[in-house]
């Protein structure tokens, strides 16, 4: 297998874009990326695109072949793949595009993901959300997304000691960062009276727990490490790529407030990139909910199960604490365009990496990591990134 | 969801019909047709469960979606059969009452109303045992 490196990343603003199409976004996304790799959208050789659920929510299905279109590509013929696993869409187009590089098959490739959820109603999307869950079993029944988080935090309060303002405090350190980025959806800091106040959606859950519906786009694009200096001055290494999945409802798993996918992922991830997570200078998880994000910090190993309510409310995750969680204000505070996330996670790494994140830059960031969930924890991708 | 779909599994949802595999004796609801244990080697029957569990987690659904809107907010479980299996369900149970552990009995209910002019849909809840 071949190092493979990033060499070129673009994000839109993430939010409400009532005036732009499925099409602008990802185009706009895709052009930033090839600006900043200083590249000819010519010398793309494949494209890999995560998207949730564009049939639902735009009736589009056929993704990859409308994005090499729109992006100028239709008479190269380029290969262009959408790739689906609910919210962990984007994590796996990364993952898909850096095996295509690493195996040698292709050597310029785009990982792209992209989401346009607000051209249907809330009702509409809250429902092709639920799609990520079982539908036969859990949706059927009355399961919403909300509600099955619900679960996991009652579960996860029923075991550990962690109070409702330790897990309100996950949402008000999201938007601390949130407010220095400038592509957040909300970029506002809140207070934990902002949270504990708000309305209540599924019991222990308040509207101020729960990522925001989203518009938005995200694009890397990939090359051989070594010929990665064509094209940047900082390319940033993938350490490590690993993929786990488990039972698609959150009733069949071992325990319900332990995400196995997660674990399963991150020990892979770790045992591929021959390092510790005390070498992870930073993290960006899947806050979808405020309690995964608890989840998620403790199943990668960051500190002990049943610990995280209180290492975060000691600021341990904050910028500046012991592990910085989601520099990027989060899938709360910067938004959840759902296939667009895992690839605006390493977009997040990638700025902090290169020094360029401005009021949220870690000093000397030199390794990163990334966390993406489809549904309650069916699929899970981790990736580790470098400075070389 | 059109009628086959919601016709084909009408004694799963309607009788907690399940399976078991008489290889390992593991019982399955929701319905597996394949056993994770025995894989190939196993062999499943229907089973129907005897309807008695315990609460492993609940919430209450302040939003409903809108084919559920219509009572208002409810209590959705998870419920450890005591066969073995977990399921999700509805818990007709007052809010404040609900809670990690109490045992819970199947009762047969109407769940959702696919708009005005669709079908009910009948199904599984489960109700506080005396």
């Amino acid at each position: 297998m071949r190092d493979v490196a990033v060499i070129g990343i673009g994000c839109t603003k993430f939010g409400e874009h009532w005036e732009r199409s499925f099409r602008d976004l990802f185009v706009e996304a895709g052009a930033l990326a090839l600006e900043d790799a200083q590249l000819s959208g010519e010398r793309i050789d494949a494209m890999y695109v995560g998207n949730m659920s564009a049939g639902r929510f735009i009736e589009q299905e056929h993704i990859g072949a409308l994005i090499a279109d729109y992006a100028g590509m239709a008479t190269r013929h380029i290969p262009a793949t959408r790739v689906e696993a609910a919210c962990a869409s984007g994590g796996l187009a990364f993952r898909q595009a850096v095996i295509a590089v690493a195996s040698g098959m292709e050597d310029i490739v785009v990982a792209a993901g992209v989401e346009k959820m607000t051209d249907v109603e809330p009702g509409a999307s809250t429902d092709a959300l639920t799609g990520a869950a079982d539908r036969e079993w859990e949706g059927f029944v009355g399961a919403t997304f909300p509600g099955l988080y619900a679960m996991i935090a009652k579960d996860y309060m029923h075991k550990y000691p962690m109070t409702r303002e330790q897990l309100a405090q996950v949402a008000v350190k999201n938007h601390f960062n949130g407010a220095r980025n400038p592509i957040a959806q909300f970029p506002q800091e809140i207070t934990l009276d902002t949270v504990l106040r708000s309305t209540m959606v599924a019991d222990p859950l308040r509207l101020f727990d729960c990522s925001p519906i989203t518009d938005g786009a995200a694009a890397v694009i990939l090359a051989p490490l070594d010929r990665a200096r064509e094209f940047t001055d900082t390319p940033i290494k993938v350490l490590a790529t690993a993929q786990a999945s488990d039972s698609i409802a959150l009733h069949d798993r071992r325990d319900i407030s332990t995400l196995d996918a997660t674990i399963a992922a991150g020990d892979r991830a770790f045992k591929m990139a021959k390092l510790t997570h005390k070498e992870i200078n930073m993290v960006e998880v899947h806050d979808c909910f405020s309690i995964a994000e608890i989840c998620a910090i403790e199943d990668l190993g960051f500190c002990k199960k049943g610990t995280a309510g209180k290492f975060t409310a000691d600021g341990e995750t904050a910028l500046g604490g012991k592990i910085p969680v989601n520099t990027s204000g989060g899938l709360k505070a910067c938004g959840h365009p759902v296939g667009a996330t895992g690839i605006k996670q390493v977009y997040e790494v990638v700025t902090q990496l290169r020094g360029d994140a401005g009021r949220r830059q870690i000093e000397n960031a030199e390794i990163g990591m990334t966390h993406n969930v489809g549904g309650t924890g069916a699929t899970v991708a981790v990736h580790i990134l470098g400075r070389v | 969801m059109t009628v086959a779909r919601f016709w084909r599994k009408i004694p799963q949802r309607y009788n907690l019909i399940g399976t078991k595999c008489t290889n390992c004796g593991r019982h399955f609801f929701p319905p597996r047709s394949f056993c994770p244990d025995c894989r190939r080697d196993g062999k499943i029957v229907d089973h129907k469960f005897s309807g008695f569990g315990t609460v492993v987690t609940y919430t209450t659904i302040q939003t409903a979606p809108d084919q559920f809107s219509s009572a208002g907010p409810y209590v959705l479980g998870i419920i450890k059969l005591d066969e073995g299996p977990q399921m999700t369900s509805q818990l007709i149970v007052d809010p404040k009452e609900v809670e990690i552990g109490m045992r819970v009995k199947s009762t047969f209910r109407k769940i959702a109303t696919d708009g005005e002019s669709g079908i009910i849909h009948y199904g599984t809840k489960f109700v506080p045992v005396e």
